[in-house]
């Protein structure tokens, strides 16, 4: 199990590596971030010279060799828009976009699991051919039209939720959060529900072709004939059997979901890392793009390795063996 | 923390009173992007500076028609046949900390807005010197007389001596400085609005002042400035009555948001000249079908292009009515007189015969030759679109355009000093000085090869005739309005003679302001919150 972590570990070195090394690689061509930071009365003179102040005029290498020696000491500089240090930008934002991907996913789960398992155990009922549908509209349309149509439903024409912004927060330590509030939740539904959308449908037809799987096997027949209850059929014996490969997915969902966010995040102008990530990008903030691109790559490979090891955890056969990964 | 938490709880039992008192009055404002520094000798930029207004003011400022009136000096006069200005301060003003505005201030903000760093060194001629006559005057000393020397000193803040030293914020921020200075987050103004609140990029609360100066317009509480980047949710936002004003408003919003029970959308013509620029300083163009030579530096071939833009097909079609076509770089608004010159008439058969005599023939499948049209698709209005209809235009007299419509900050690293690596360009100008000269000398004047030497930065084509320059030169000291201002229009007729440029138009502003709001709208797009109103 030790040595099973340890060469995880290994591996993700190796992949922020990579990463860093693509993202510094990309960096080359989205613009002259000078040109993002001064006025168009700035001289010549003076641009060549904060060019020269931010290193943009070193060595390709020597700048990559500095930002990862800076990167490993979590030194990612100062934000060259906002001038604020890039760790307490990412750090302000970062319960924003933790709390949005844990509504998101708990909604996914707790929506997807039963309507799958509805639509699993009666697919012919006119409720499932709605379920379908809806799941089919979640993962047809593209998030930034559903969180659009939702805002101009829910907002525009009945006034019930706000269209933006992140509401009711109540600051607790470092951490901020708006699971406290009424506004709070009010600003929460929309977001949540256009992000976790897609992992709902995902989660619904998951559990709905394994549940059609599980209740052909033999054993749901044996336990019908001892005489079980049904509820505890479907939910202890067949359920169960479903939910590794919902672990999985689920894992796996919580990065994109993370990732995804900036779009969520830009159409409901909520104040998470994506929003700051995206806005980085159209002027050019080398410093907040490398620190969030890392940061992801950091939790998606912590996440796979928790998935990994729930796997042992949910199903006793499952043993990761030294050489499994 | 708990200090924040009474201040958070009293804010919202404030905000949670304002529907039932009515004695409040809170507007909401959004921007499509954020307010990223308080510090008013930090950031060059309109919108940045036009918040900043709201809480800092200039020793002078302008009105809602843009003119020059007093501000934090009563008045001025200018001494020495121009060489020494003598302001004399207002009496009375107080910074929001309740320190008094003197002398000191005002040498004090000179010497910080020319440190390193300051983007709005651009204010002052860089040899001004700050001298303190008593606690009310002060004398400007200049080396060579500067008949503009005040033009945009609206913008130019001042700060409070005593605050900025206490708070070790003497200089602003270096672009690669690891500690921010205090004054990026804080602010101690003069103005009609103290900052209460900043969360960077998520809201800003501008508190109103009870002791400022200035008998009060507006009948305002408080303001909330919040960025929305995404224009569908800024719209939304406007008609759900979440917000009250709304900066940009998209072009195809405007008559939904028109038709709407409680918003409507303010329109008006703003300063920035669209243009359309070429190559005429290369050898040979850096990327063109023609080889050997550079086209442009014929003037038919400029004019032949010039001619085949149909001017009032991008006006109506591409930016649906909201433009004002333009014969020169500068807005009317700014110098009036250049209403004089008309635009050289949109004519595709004299536009193919002069093509014809410069020595492009079509050849067999219709084409005379190709060239790459760089254009920014995320700046100004419409941009893409823009770029879109002329390379239709242009294909109509033979000409095949690549064109490449890409993000701002990929267009300016390549279209822009010091690389100029661009044939055929879109670009926009406002005038920083609010006057005529600076788009001779930024756009008109010849250029060095990477732009350098304080001449013609922005002429990225490389336009140049000496003729513009002596005018330019003389126009600089010139301290005789009328012959200034016919020099200035005989450079702009030279250039149209020349057709250095294809100007376009000025696009129009557009705010989605809500019925229960009245606000002022000047040129220069700057949200005043001092002049709105709110039922």
């Amino acid at each position: 199990m030790l040595a099973f972590i340890i060469r995880r570990m290994a591996q993700s070195v190796v992949v922020l590596l990579t990463v860093a090394l693509i993202a510094f690689a990309l960096f080359r061509f989205v613009g002259d971030p000078t040109q993002q930071m001064v006025s168009q009365d700035t001289s010549v003179e003076e641009r060549m010279q904060i060019r020269k102040d931010l290193g943009l005029d070193d060595p390709v290498p020597l700048q990559f060799l500095r930002f990862i020696g800076n990167a490993a000491r979590f030194e990612f500089g100062v934000s060259y828009q906002n001038k604020q240090p890039v760790a307490k930008l990412i750090a302000e934002r970062f319960p924003a976009t933790m709390e949005l991907a844990l509504a998101s996913a708990l909604f996914a789960l707790f929506v997807g699991i039963p309507m799958g398992v509805f639509t699993g155990l009666y697919p012919n009922s006119v409720v499932s051919k709605l379920f379908q549908m809806i799941s089919l509209i979640g993962v047809s349309l593209p998030t930034f039209l559903i969180g659009i149509l939702l805002i101009f439903v829910f907002s525009v024409s009945l006034g019930w939720l706000p269209s933006f912004g992140r509401q009711g927060v109540v600051k607790l330590g470092s951490w901020t959060t708006s699971f406290l509030t009424l506004e709070g939740w009010r600003s929460l539904v929309m977001p949540a529900i256009t992000l976790g959308l897609f992992q709902m449908t995902l989660i619904m037809r998951l559990v709905r072709s394994e549940m059609l799987e599980v209740m052909r096997t033999e054993y749901i027949r044996f336990a019908r004939a001892r005489g079980l209850s049904s509820r505890s059929i479907n939910f202890r014996h067949a359920l169960k059997n479903t939910l590794i490969p919902v672990i999985t997915i689920t894992g796996l969902q919580l990065g994109s979901i993370i990732a995804f966010a900036i779009i969520t995040e830009t159409v409901f102008q909520w104040p998470g890392m994506g929003l700051l990530f995206l806005q980085a990008v159209q002027t050019v903030d080398i410093p907040i793009m490398a620190a969030y691109l890392l940061l992801v790559a950091t939790l998606y490979v912590v996440i796979n390795l928790i998935v990994d090891l729930l796997y042992s955890a949910v199903d006793p056969r499952i043993r990761i063996s030294g050489k499994a990964a | 923390m708990l200090k924040k938490l009474i201040a958070a709880a009293s804010l919202a039992a404030l905000v949670a009173g304002a529907g039932a008192a009515n004695a409040q009055q809170t507007l909401r404002y959004a921007f499509q992007g954020n307010l990223n520094t308080l510090d008013p000798h930090s950031l060059n930029e309109t919108t940045t500076l036009g918040l900043q207004g709201n809480v800092y003011e200039g020793l002078t400022a302008r009105d809602k028609d843009l003119r020059i009136v007093p501000g934090l000096a009563e008045r001025w006069e200018v001494l020495d046949n121009g060489l020494r200005w003598r302001f004399y301060l207002r009496k009375g003003v107080k910074f929001h900390n309740g320190n008094d505005f003197n002398a000191d201030d005002v040498v004090f903000s000179t010497a910080r807005t020319l440190a390193r760093n300051s983007q709005l060194a651009v204010r002052l001629p860089r040899d001004i010197e700050a001298v303190k006559v008593d606690d009310y005057t002060v004398d400007f000393k200049l080396k060579t007389p500067n008949p503009i020397l005040h033009y945009s000193w609206d913008t130019w803040y001042m700060m409070d001596k005593e605050w900025t030293e206490a708070n070790n914020a003497t200089q602003p921020s270096a672009p690669q400085d690891p500690t921010p200075s205090f004054a990026v987050l804080n602010a101690n103004g003069t103005g009609a609005f103290r900052i209460s609140e900043h969360q960077l990029g998520v809201r800003t609360v501008f508190e109103k002042n009870p002791n400022w100066w200035q008998k009060s317009e507006h009948n305002l509480d408080r303001v909330i400035f919040t960025p929305i980047t995404s224009a569908p949710t800024r719209v939304a936002a406007l008609l759900s009555g979440e917000v009250d004003i709304i900066d940009p408003v998209p072009l195809q919003d405007v008559a939904r948001i028109n038709a709407s029970p409680n918003a409507r959308v303010l329109e008006g013509p703003e300063i920035r000249t669209i243009y359309m620029g070429f190559d005429q300083m290369r050898p040979e163009l850096t990327a063109s079908s023609v080889k050997g030579k550079n086209p442009f530096k014929d003037m038919r071939v400029r004019k032949a292009f010039y001619q085949a833009v149909e001017i009032e097909a991008i006006k109506r079609q591409v930016m649906r009515n909201a433009a004002t076509p333009a014969s020169s770089l500068i807005s009317p608004l700014l110098f009036p007189q250049v209403s004089q010159i008309q635009r050289h008439p949109f004519d595709v058969a004299a536009a193919n015969k002069l093509l014809d005599e410069a020595g492009y023939p079509r050849g067999a499948d219709g084409t005379r030759f190709e060239v790459d049209l760089d254009c920014p698709n995320d700046r100004y209005v419409n941009d893409g679109p823009i770029c879109q209809a002329v390379t239709a235009m242009l294909a109509r007299i033979g000409i095949k355009i690549n064109l490449l419509a890409v993000p701002r900050a990929q267009f300016f690293a390549k279209a822009n000093s010091p690389v100029f690596n661009t044939p055929f360009y879109l670009l926009g100008w406002t005038p920083g000085t609010m006057d005529a000269h600076n788009v001779l000398n930024d756009l008109m004047m010849c250029r060095t090869p990477d732009g350098s030497g304080g001449r013609g930065q922005f002429n990225n084509g490389g336009y140049c005739n000496p003729k513009v320059d002596e005018l330019a030169l003389k126009v600089l000291v010139e301290i005789d309005t009328a012959k200034r201002d016919a020099m200035i229009l005989e450079a702009f007729k030279i250039l149209h003679e020349d057709v250095g440029y294809i100007p376009l138009h000025q696009q129009a502003l557009a705010w989605g302001v809500s019925k229960n709001v009245d606000i002022v709208q000047r040129a220069d797009n700057q949200p005043l919150f001092y002049w709105a109103t709110k039922k």
